[in-house]
């Protein structure tokens, strides 16, 4: 047997005992499950070869041998401190599995079903099962095929038409420092009906030791005028392998805000997928990636416009320190009868090291006549004004070049609305910024301020 | 404490200035004034660092230390601070990063350690208020979307924060309504100290109304023709410079 094949044998064994191990489930499920595992087995990992893995080597993946973790044992304390300091609704789970502990559902306002996908099931799995691997089938990537085989786990929020939730909704995903690595397939559904308003932030983080597979599939239904906000913020430690694909639907005058803040990871892929079907509808694509070490970090966006008068507009801007490895590939497709639409697309990206690599590349299908796009990719160099003028004041011109580059990574944090997490991500980035740019309690003096 | 002698300076190749002399002394206000292209802005821009300008012959001294010879941030931490005719909009580098990377540096280089955080806040809150600027200014982009005299009123906070040994200021006054410009001339008298030197680079007479210089020296075609009190100054807001143009040709 060649070793890629002993790659996927390795993981459809993990698949057959957890099968052997679990209950009888609705035939529904039976039958996702296979569907997945087949076309896994089919197509197996991604290879180079194909374009859409061109730039990104799973083998650290496909090589890894990962159990499914058995229990959602996570100390109180030390989840305290890896949790974000914001009044939520709150989901966790520890390397995949449901911690009803370390969750906070309380105050769920009426309108609101919040819960985790084991008890989404178990309370009616039909509901779950109509709207479940409609956008996110199995054909869509082989670890999507993966997840479908595996899914047990994950979240399912479903917002009445017109309602308003006020606080923000964690998905929190804590990983371990476990003996030997451990995998997870989180499924998430989040269905948001006519009108409705809610932010969602997705948050993955864990031990500094830990050393995990996650692989995520997010399906994100917006009926007509739905307002989604949606952060994925990637601080999993540096051990971590991560793949995510998120697709959302867009219905009329619906508008969808993404938020994906890479900063932890060793190797992180994300699909980010929006379908705007209605007029009117609206999708922002917003995104941050800082990679040091070997850290390896890959967005993919695409972005379909399916209907006129829809709008898309996306900014991603890159950091890559070290032999740090950064992706970007921004797609639109602008379907025939897809007139007036707009679609901006900009990624920049800074180089710190002459190691660091970017491979960036914007892409613009489009097939209707009237319509306003704009694309572009820049790998960049400091404004040489601004650091003249920052040197006139006496800051030598490393720490200028530092403040730069943290105010390269400040335009994409301008646009969040939640302090708590633009603070924390803009303190990340500060301590990640090589130490001879000197920005050592820059940053807390500026969030002092804020807080006064 | 400043001493600019036989300054010649080519820019691109032409000679914009043409062996200028000045002394400022600790405690000195100097205005220079003088029509467009007689070298004023160049003046300030060599003193201060600024790429593009070759000094071909001449020196300028700052307490004794050969300023050519020092790097442009070594001149701001020794006390040599230009405040901008046209500050530079900095996107995302917050004013308080600025203002706080800027007071540390020039400790670093007196060999003080960093301004501890309350002191900090006391004073920047202080002279935010004394500038009649709102704190909100502090989190917001160097500059950015800032108008005219938003600008020049934080270029005069910079000052402020900083307390240079000698306060260079191009075109202060330029585009500032008459409200501003007594809350800018408000700051720049603020400044004056028996240690301190201002240099004020200024095209009209308008400002020094407000800050009387002790000494006023006007520049033509890359030298000092003329140097007098605040009188000059007056004369020079009557009569234009024309006369003075003519005198010197003659």
């Amino acid at each position: 047997m060649s070793e890629v094949q002993n790659d996927v044998t390795r993981f459809l064994d993990r698949l057959a005992e957890r099968a052997a191990a679990r209950g009888p489930e609705p035939t529904w499920i039976a039958a996702r499950r296979q569907a997945g595992a087949a076309r896994f087995e089919a197509m197996g990992f991604p290879h180079r070869r194909v374009e859409q893995w061109k730039y990104t080597d799973v083998r650290a993946i496909a090589r890894g041998d990962f159990a499914l973790a058995a229990d959602g044992e996570f100390s109180q304390a030390s989840a305290a401190a890896l949790t974000l300091p914001i009044e939520a609704h709150r989901l966790t789970f520890v390397d995949g599995v449901y911690s009803a502990a370390l969750s906070h559902l309380d105050d769920l306002p009426a309108g609101v079903r919040l819960l985790s996908l084991s008890q989404a099931l178990a309370e009616n799995h039909e509901a779950v099962g109509g709207p479940l691997g409609r956008l996110t089938g199995v054909e869509f990537s082989p670890f999507s095929a993966l997840n479908t085989a595996f899914m047990e786990e994950g979240a399912v929020l479903r917002l009445a038409p017109g309602t308003v939730v006020e606080k923000p909704i964690i998905l929190q995903f804590l990983s371990r420092a476990n003996a030997a690595p451990v995998m997870s397939h989180p499924r998430i559904l989040i269905e948001a009906g006519g009108r409705s308003q809610a932010t969602v932030i997705e948050h993955h983080v864990g031990e500094v030791a830990a050393a995990n597979f996650t692989n995520l599939v997010e399906e994100i239904m917006l009926d007509r005028g739905a307002i989604l906000t949606h952060y994925k913020l990637q601080e999993a430690p540096l051990g971590d392998l991560h793949v995510a694909s998120i697709q959302v639907e867009q219905a009329r005058d619906s508008r969808f805000t993404s938020f994906n803040l890479n900063l932890g990871g060793g190797l992180v892929r994300t699909d980010l997928v929006a379908d705007l079907n209605g007029q009117g509808a609206e999708t922002h694509f917003n995104g941050l990636f800082y990679g040091q070490g070997r850290q390896h970090v890959d967005n993919h966006t695409l972005v379909n416009h399916n209907a006129p008068l829809t709008r898309s507009s996306e900014n991603y801007k890159g950091i890559l320190d070290d032999r740090a490895h950064g992706v970007f590939n921004g797609k639109v497709i602008v379907k025939r009868d897809s007139q007036k639409i707009e679609a901006y697309q900009n990624n920049a990206n800074l180089l710190l090291s002459d190691r660091a690599e970017i491979d960036t590349k914007p892409e613009l299908e489009i097939y209707a006549d009237d319509v306003k796009c704009s694309h572009g990719a820049t790998t960049g160099q400091l404004d040489e004004e601004a650091i003249y003028a920052l040197r006139t004041r006496g800051i030598d011109e490393q720490t200028a070049r530092g403040l730069l580059t943290l105010a390269f990574a400040g335009e994409v944090m301008e646009q969040v609305d939640l302090d708590a997490v633009s603070e924390r991500v803009e303190l990340a980035v500060a301590g990640k910024l090589p130490e001879r740019f000197n920005l050592a309690g820059l940053v807390e003096a500026a969030v002092a301020l804020g807080e006064q | 404490m400043l001493e600019v002698k036989d300054l010649h300076v080519t820019v691109e190749g032409s000679e914009i200035l043409k062996g200028l002399n000045l002394t400022v002394k600790a405690g000195e206000v100097h205005a220079i004034m003088g029509p467009n292209g007689a070298g004023k802005s160049t003046l300030s821009a060599v003193i201060a660092g600024k790429d593009g300008y070759e000094v071909t012959a001449g020196s300028i001294t700052f307490e004794g230390r050969d300023v050519l010879e020092m790097e442009i941030e070594e001149r701001a931490q020794a006390g040599l601070l230009l405040g901008f005719q046209y500050p530079v909009e900095i996107p995302g580098v917050k004013n308080i990063y600025l203002l706080k990377a800027a007071l540390n540096a020039q400790r670093a280089a007196r060999g003080e350690g960093e301004i501890p955080a309350p002191e900090f806040m006391k004073l920047i809150k202080e002279k935010v208020a004394f500038m009649k600027m709102d704190t909100s200014f502090l989190q917001r982009a160097v500059n950015e979307g800032f108008s005219g005299g938003e600008k020049k009123r934080n270029e005069i906070l910079q000052m402020l924060v900083l307390q240079p040994k000698l306060a260079m200021l191009d075109e202060i006054d330029s585009g500032l309504d008459i409200d501003a410009m007594r809350v800018v001339a408000d700051g720049v008298n603020s400044l004056r100290a028996k240690d301190r030197g201002i240099l004020l680079v200024t095209h009209y007479q308008r400002l020094l109304d407000f800050v009387v210089p002790d000494k006023v020296h006007v520049l033509v075609d890359g030298r000092i023709v003329k140097s007098g009190d605040a009188e000059l100054a007056r004369e020079l807001e009557a009569r234009g410079y024309e006369w003075l143009l003519e005198e010197t040709a003659a």
